[in-house]
């Protein structure tokens, strides 16, 4: 059977989803900055 | 807390945003990744009797020397860690696929961490008591379940929301599984450092606090994790009404699809580029280093950026894959790959560095993508149903390559050395055979045809399942 209904997001859901992107985006982040900042030894 | 674990109870309601379900996956992949960098244990691991006695080799003068108390556990008895939780990656991924798919995200996903941290936690007893076997049973085994259902429980659920974009949605959450290491490592160092007293060198209580950390991470994962209700679909998706060449609109379950010849060609796709990339994973710090005469230093640096391009190759092709299609994207993974790892000797000879680490990059890039597209193949050729379950066991390709691929390049490696060959040359025939291991794999690729009608769910079950 083929999916009819849709829904669309509340606006609510604004501080949730910054909140949890930034809960996983910013350990990410300092794991990728901190990993170049290794890297760039091979440069020197 | 059953019922709260329950799929009936994770159904999103009118107006749950799907792009709160990506971070949800990424809070458990980013923690099971920390698998990638399980060698940062490595030799603090083979030093817990010299640093208990205060006896350890000076690094500056000791040059190679790790070991060096009589009981000490050796570096080659240590990679079994490693080995042992990716052989039980792909073995609990397959074995679980189908309660995965059958109790939902958020039960799977507690599970995981159950496991993911249950086994770290097991793995620092065995190091506090320095009892190999207990290290072996804690991290590779039970943490190895944990990697397993970690990874595949919410590959199915984000299909479910992404109908229009399963590349991306599937490569978000397994690009997380690449990023794991690049916060791993540096966490677990900072703890061993923060942790070292003058008798022991912290692994222990290191492993203790990752295992509570990492579940606190992973439960919120849980907490934030949905299904989507029967019949939802995103604002503006139109289900495509006829299926095209490689991609159905129906469904095969897991027992139909293992008749399949194009599960098995998927299987060698699969277990072909991941072969031909966990090889030189394993072996770049040295090979750089002996082909090139770099220092251990700047080596490290340069596996460093291989973990980024590991990382942001699953999103990029995954995502890329949503438009060129799966059977494309592997066919530029193995087509670029053999000419790129042709050319690494020729980069070798001339001395240049910088093509080598830009063909090296490339190569790992298309190794991460290869993970994070098969999902989604997986979904074009089987349907939605039973991909979580599909995929699972399709990772025991994983799981096989685990293993055929460093040894396949450490046994060239010792039968070139063994030869005479100049270490600096030594790995010219590795790098012709993955070359040749990826031809093999875009044979398969090119195989892969629709699924024969006969394997599809008909009538009432299908219907039940769409």
């Amino acid at each position: 059977m083929a999916r009819t209904d849709v829904s669309t997001p509340d606006a609510a859901n604004t501080p949730k989803l910054i909140a949890a992107w930034l809960f996983v985006g910013i350990p990410l982040l300092f794991g990728v900055f901190d990993t170049l900042r290794n890297a760039l030894k091979l440069f020197q | 807390m059953a019922a709260f674990l329950d799929r009936s109870h994770s159904i999103a309601g009118p107006g749950f945003s799907r792009w709160l379900v990506p971070p949800a996956a990424l809070c458990i992949h980013l923690c099971i990744g920390q698998a990638y960098a399980f060698s940062v244990f490595n030799k603090p691991l083979a030093q817990l009797l010299c640093a208990a006695q205060h006896a350890c080799p000076d690094p500056k003068t000791a040059g190679a020397i790790i070991s060096a108390t009589p009981g000490d556990w050796t570096i080659a008895n240590l990679g079994w860690i490693f080995s042992l939780a990716i052989v039980f990656l792909g073995l609990s991924a397959a074995v679980f696929g189908r309660w995965v798919e059958r109790v939902g995200p958020r039960m799977s996903m507690f599970a995981a961490a159950l496991l993911f941290c249950g086994g770290l936690l097991v793995a620092a007893l065995g190091v506090s008591i320095h009892n190999l076997p207990v290290v072996f049973l804690g991290y590779g085994v039970i943490g190895g379940c944990g990697l397993g259902i970690g990874y595949i429980s919410p590959v199915s659920t984000l299909i479910k929301w992404f109908p229009d974009r399963p590349g991306l949605a599937t490569g978000t959450a397994i690009m997380g599984f690449g990023g794991g290491a690049l916060i791993g490592a540096p966490l677990a160092v900072a703890l061993m450092r923060y942790f070292t007293t003058p008798t022991s060198n912290g692994v222990a209580a290191t492993m203790l606090t990752m295992g509570i950390v990492y579940f606190i991470w992973m439960i919120v994962g849980v907490f934030i994790v949905r299904v989507p209700a029967a019949g939802w679909a995103p604002a503006g998706y139109v289900p495509p009404t006829a299926a095209s060449k490689l991609i159905t609109n129906r469904n095969v379950v897991l027992g139909q699809a293992l008749k399949t010849p194009q599960f098995y060609l998927l299987w060698l796709v699969l277990f072909l580029n991941v072969t031909a990339g966990i090889g030189v994973l394993g072996q770049a710090s040295l090979m750089i280093q002996e082909m090139f005469g770099v220092t251990a230093v700047a080596a490290a640096g340069f596996v460093g950026l291989m973990s980024i391009f590991n990382m942001g190759g699953r999103i990029f092709w995954a995502s890329m894959s949503d438009f060129m299609g799966r059977k494309t994207t592997y066919i530029i993974f193995f087509v670029l790959g053999t000419v790129l790892y042709f050319l690494v000797p020729t980069f070798g000879h001339m001395g240049s560095i910088a093509l080598f680490v830009i063909a090296f990059l490339i190569i790992i890039s298309m190794y991460g993508g290869g993970f994070a597209t098969i999902p989604a193949y997986l979904k074009d050729l089987f349907g939605g149903v039973n991909v979580g379950a599909i995929h699972g066991a399709v990772l025991t390709a994983w799981s096989a390559a685990g293993i055929a691929g460093p040894a396949l390049i450490n046994y060239i490696r010792q039968y070139q050395l063994a030869a005479g060959v100049p270490k600096a040359d030594a790995y010219s025939v590795t790098m012709y055979i993955m070359a040749g291991l990826l031809v093999v794999g875009l044979i398969c690729n090119l195989a892969i045809r629709a699924v024969n009608e006969r394997y599809y769910l008909q009538g009432t079950a299908a219907e039940a399942a769409g």
